[in-house]
Parts: structure tokens; sequence; C-alpha cells
């Protein structure tokens, strides 16, 4: 196969591929709908809002309580080894 | 410190009682005419929200005194502040988009308000990074990290007014009607208060972990 063959042969792929590509394309836009359906009252209540405001005030509680336990932990553990290594430096002090 | 030591049990306790009142009073505020039930999410996202932007100024201002004077005090607060931001910012991005579902029919918009609390709360997020993992001298570059955050407070607030947003204006809360406006306060005051203890101890563990690494070096002497 000459150079030139081959060359015309990757340019009618690629049109070959970019024509299809775009007729794809067309075809999902051009796809009609085929009926119209008015937004209903129902389709608008339709996400109840008593999970989201149970879901909002439990996730702002939780957290709050989880931060207030790990504070609580972390500076009870500091203030432990704190109380420790004083105790330490003031019997060593002592001898 | 003497003061320290009455405040933070009484401004827990005054927190603690207010946060078990706060759901009758929300529970008897009446609906909002276009939200329903799902604006009630209100009396706590917004006293979330200015939480989080005081505390963001909170860690702001002692970044900047720690930046001057390097007084280990300045770095405490500014490290229990931004951890504060960082815990009242995620009730004001989670409770947020629960909220915008109903009322939006859609959990997040990339608009300016959205986007800035997020950034701002990203960059506090990195402040606590830093310090955590950033190792000698991170003290000094988160502190430049807080200050930029604080610089967004304002463009937080404003964003609303200043750009075109789906987001509520910053004139809700002044026009609020009586029976709206005296829960919101309730909240507004159980947060404050909750949150002064919450920085008052979160200090005092700073304060004990800095006094900790010196009676340790101490020992090893």
């Amino acid at each position: 196969m000459t150079t030139t063959t081959r060359w015309a042969t990757r340019i009618r792929g690629i049109v070959t591929s970019t024509i299809a590509l775009a007729m794809g394309n067309v075809a999902l836009a051009q796809q009609p709908q085929d009926r119209f359906q008015p937004l209903s009252q129902q389709a608008q209540e339709g996400i109840s809002a008593s999970p989201l405001l149970l879901a909002a005030y439990g996730f702002a509680w939780a957290a709050v309580f989880i931060y207030v336990f790990l504070l609580w932990r972390r500076l009870g553990k500091v203030e432990h080894e704190l109380a420790d290594v004083n105790a330490q430096l003031a019997k060593r002090a002592r001898r | 410190m003497r003061t320290a030591r009455w405040l933070v049990p009484a401004s827990l306790a005054v927190a603690l009682l207010m946060f078990f009142r706060a759901p009758y009073l929300i529970n008897a505020a009446p609906e909002e005419s276009t939200m329903g039930a799902v604006q009630k999410i209100f009396y706590f996202h917004v006293p979330s929200a200015i939480v989080a932007m005081l505390s963001a100024i909170v860690s702001g201002i002692a970044s900047a005194m720690y930046l001057r004077g390097r007084r280990p005090m300045a770095d405490h607060v500014a490290l229990a502040a931004a951890e504060l931001v960082v815990l009242f910012g995620a009730v004001v991005l989670a409770t947020g988009p629960l909220w915008a579902r109903k009322a939006w029919g859609l959990w997040w918009v990339w608009e300016a308000r959205l986007v800035i609390t997020l950034i701002m709360w990203m960059l506090f997020v990195a402040y606590l990074l830093l310090r955590r993992f950033g190792g000698p001298g991170s003290d000094v570059l988160s502190s430049a990290v807080s200050l930029v955050g604080a610089v967004l407070v304002p463009f937080v607030y404003w964003s609303v007014n200043m750009w075109r947003t789906m987001h509520p204006t910053t004139s809700v809360v002044p026009s609020l009607q009586p029976e709206m406006m005296k829960p919101f306060l309730w909240s507004l005051a159980a947060f404050l208060a909750f949150y002064l203890a919450l920085l008052l101890t979160r200090v005092r563990l700073e304060k004990s972990r800095a006094a900790l690494e010196q009676a340790f070096l101490a020992l090893e002497d």
C-alpha cells in the first residue's frame, strides 16, 4: 500500500467516524417528545420536608455531641498526663 | 483564669438549657408560606453560620496577633477558633443542602454564597491539617491561612447582596415576624453561649498541651 493510499484510508476513516458521531448526536437531539406532562401539585410535594428537617437536626446534634465528647476525652487525657509528669518532677525535686 | 473557670460551666449550662427549650419554640413558630416546614432548618442553620463566621474572625485576629508578637496564647486562641469554624461550618454545609433540596429542588448550586462558604471552610480544614502534619514552622504558615479565611468572611456575608443568587439575602433576618424572630434569637443566643464554652475549653486544652511539652522537656533535662 502506497503512502498516498494509506493517508486516504485514514482520512476516510476520520470523516466517516465524525459523520457517524454527528448523526448520532442529531438523532439524540431530534428525539421527539411524545407527550407533555404538567408539573402537578403532587410532583412538587414529592419530597417530604420531615425527613430533611429531622436529618438536619440529627446531623447538627450528632456533630456537636461527638465534638464535645472528643474534646472532653482529649482534655482528660492531656491533664492526666500533665499531672503524672508534674508528680514525677516534684518527686525528683524532693530527692 | 478564675473567670474562665466559672464561665465555661456557666455558659455550657445556659447553652444546654436553651438547646433543650429551642425545639419547642421552633415547633411553635409558624411555617413559612412558600417553603413550609423545611424552612425551620433556618433556626439552627443561620446561627451556626453566624458562629462559624464569628469564629473565623476570632481565629484571624488571633493569628494576626500571633504573627506580630509570637505570643503562644494568641496561637492557642487561633487554633481553638479554627477548629470551631470547621465544626460549625460543617453544620452549615450539611444543613444547607438538606434545606435546598426541598426549597430549590437541588442539593447544591455553584453560586457565590455557597462556594465562598465552602472555600472558607476548606481553608480552615487546611489550617488544621497544617497544624497536625505541617511540622516545625507550621504555626506561622497556618496563621497566614487563617488570616485569608477571616478575610473571606465579609465576602461570605455580602455575597448574596453583591451577586444575584438563589440564596436568601441578608434582609431576611431583620425583617422576620416577631413569632419567627423569638425562636431565632433564642437559638442564636444558645449557639453563642455554647461557642463561648467550647472556645474556652479548647483554649484550655492547648494551654495544657503546651504545659505538658514544657514538663516533658524539664523531665528530660
